[in-house]
């Protein structure tokens, strides 16, 4: 696999704040990478070290085996941005923008074909002012397209969309790898994490905490699966002797079993044994949520 | 190229749906002229280098057009680019700072020619003023003076940080400028210091750029090449001192 980006020991501070602290990964060549955080964890300033939009303290970074910092104008010919915090003029058109986006490089694809494809064309003349917030964040999605990157860097792409235009962005992201694509990109939202990122890092305060497959981090991290279901019972203590049971807890009626392997099975059969019926029993698998926690101490949101 | 000329297109198009600006660019200098066109008799007189007042005001006006786009207009725009992020996405694309630069030059070219065009033309039907001596040498000024204007617009825009920081200095800058550099009282009504300081302003330059050919005094080179030199400066401090966030 080739690497398209290699990122060594990145530091960055802004005065006493250290938004980065030694930071190394690589991005291999037509994957989804993703980095995942809190807000203010370092993942906005890591990105826009790697697009030379920011000047690094410490590190080497190489993107498309370029200096972000010394080469950078070359590199923004061959990268896609989308920023977490940027606008284009608000008396601008929609159209317009594409048109002017995709001039920048002489082979860009057509951007009327890019436009359709996130939903904008009914909002060709529109100016910029009077978009949605999703519609604009489409729009900026769409204008990281229009040079035909070799890498795309999207910061916080389906923030603002609704669930609807958050699943099509999924595919169009999905798509755009396929034809080759690298993507890098940001977010705090774990369903989108799980779903899209083919390896995915976790950021937290500056450093970066893990980094495997969604599957990887949850095997490696969340092993315990959880069994839940209610019942009216009073006294359910024999449940900790059934095997691969680690731990039992009950809220009134709702009982949550954790364990290892086959424990669904085990316990569904011991529930059965003694005369428990209940109706609800299902199987929780962990999820990047509990991941989270296990690698951090608190979930996303604090 | 293609860019620039795209840019220049968009810029274009943004500046004629920016009602506001357009008002200021456009009619200030008018409100000027007519203010002004009638203070004054209108006979030859040594206060006017011999000429009909207003046709020595017409073309300072002329310069009026011209530094309201560099001193007002332009540092605006791009600190309103700054704080919105505008730079921020430009800069994260493949776009040459040359090119948003060359396009801003290249609207003030064609929106001073619009802005001065229509003062002329208002000024010949009000006031009766003459044609140009030399119509050809007041072209060749004009340009120039635009070309100087947009580059200390750029400077200004580039090292003023916010738009209200835009707005009032810039505006300090054009009253001053337009009070002490030959559209105000004229030069002879000035004392000694107001006029020494009035020399030091570019607008002075231009004015006497455009002036002399209109009244018969031919190409003023000593202006010229001072106007050549300040935008070379203010082009080359921009571009040192550019700030996209
Ligand atoms: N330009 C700046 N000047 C000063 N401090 C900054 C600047 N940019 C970021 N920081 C600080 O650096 C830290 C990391 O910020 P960063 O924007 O990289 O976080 P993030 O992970 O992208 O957060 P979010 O999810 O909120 O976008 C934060 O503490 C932030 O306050
Ligand atoms: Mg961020």
């Amino acid at each position: 696999m080739k690497k398209i980006i290699e990122v060594e020991h990145l530091r960055k501070v802004y005065g006493a704040t250290v938004a980065v602290d030694d930071v190394s990964f690589e991005v291999v060549e037509g994957e989804i990478f993703g980095l995942l955080g809190p807000n203010g964890a370092g993942k906005t300033t890591t990105v826009e070290c790697l697009q030379g939009l920011r000047r690094p303290d410490a590190g080497k970074l190489r993107v498309l085996g370029l200096d972000p910092q010394s080469d950078g104008r070359e590199l923004r010919r061959r990268i896609g941005s989308q920023l977490q915090d940027s606008a284009l003029p608000d008396r601008m058109r929609v159209w317009e923008a594409l048109d002017l986006f995709s001039s920048f490089m002489p082979n860009s694809p057509d951007w009327r074909i890019t436009m359709d494809q996130w939903g904008l064309t009914e909002k060709r003349r529109s100016s910029l002012s009077r978009l949605s917030g999703g519609q604009r964040q489409r729009l900026f999605v769409a204008l990281a397209l229009a040079n035909n990157p070799k890498v795309i860097f999207l910061d916080e792409m389906t923030s603002g969309l609704d669930p609807a235009a958050r699943h099509t962005a999924w595919d169009l992201i999905r798509a755009i790898r396929d034809r080759g694509t690298t993507v890098v990109m940001v977010t705090h939202f774990m369903d989108e994490a799980e779903r899209l990122c083919d390896r995915l890092g976790i950021v937290d305060s500056g450093r970066l905490t893990a980094l495997d497959t969604p599957q990887g981090l949850i095997s490696t991290y969340a092993g315990q699966v959880r069994v839940v279901f209610s019942t009216e019972h009073a006294d359910l203590s024999w449940l900790q002797g059934v095997p691969h049971v680690s731990r039992v807890n009950r809220h009134g009626p709702r009982v949550e079993v954790e364990g290892t392997g086959p424990v669904l099975a085990r316990v569904a059969a011991a529930l059965v044994e003694r005369g428990v019926v209940p109706t609800d029993l299902r199987l929780e698998q962990p999820s990047l949520e509990d991941v989270f926690l296990s690698i951090t101490g608190h979930t996303i949101q604090d | 190229m293609r860019i620039l000329l795209k840019m220049t297109w968009i810029e274009l198009k943004l500046f004629v749906r920016e009602p506001v600006t357009m008002v200021f660019t456009f009619a200030l200098p008018l409100i000027f002229l007519f203010v002004l066109g009638g203070v004054f008799q209108n006979i030859p007189s040594e206060e006017f280098r011999d000429a009909k007042p207003m046709d020595y005001y017409t073309p300072a006006y002329v310069g009026l057009v011209i530094a309201s786009i560099g001193l007002v207009g332009l540092p605006i725009h791009f600190a309103k680019y700054r704080e919105r992020g505008v730079l921020r996405r430009f800069r994260a694309s493949p776009i040459h700072l040359w090119s948003i630069f060359g396009a801003q030059v290249l609207v003030s070219l064609i929106i001073a020619s619009v802005g001065g065009i229509l003062l002329v033309v208002v000024s010949m039907i009000a006031f009766d003023v003459r044609f140009p001596e030399s119509p050809a040498l007041v072209v060749a000024a004009f340009v120039p003076s635009v070309v100087a204007f947009a580059a200390i617009g750029i400077l200004l825009g580039a090292l003023l940080p916010t738009t209200r920081a835009a707005q009032g200095l810039g505006l300090i800058l054009f009253i001053v400028m337009l009070m002490l550099s030959g559209a105000g009282p004229p030069p002879e009504l000035m004392s000694e210091a107001m006029e020494k300081t009035g020399q030091t302003m570019p607008l002075f330059y231009v004015i006497r750029l455009i002036q002399d050919p209109w009244l018969g005094y031919g190409w003023d080179w000593d202006s010229f090449l001072i106007l050549i030199g300040v935008t070379v400066v203010a082009a080359l401090a921009s571009l040192r001192l550019f700030r996209w966030e």
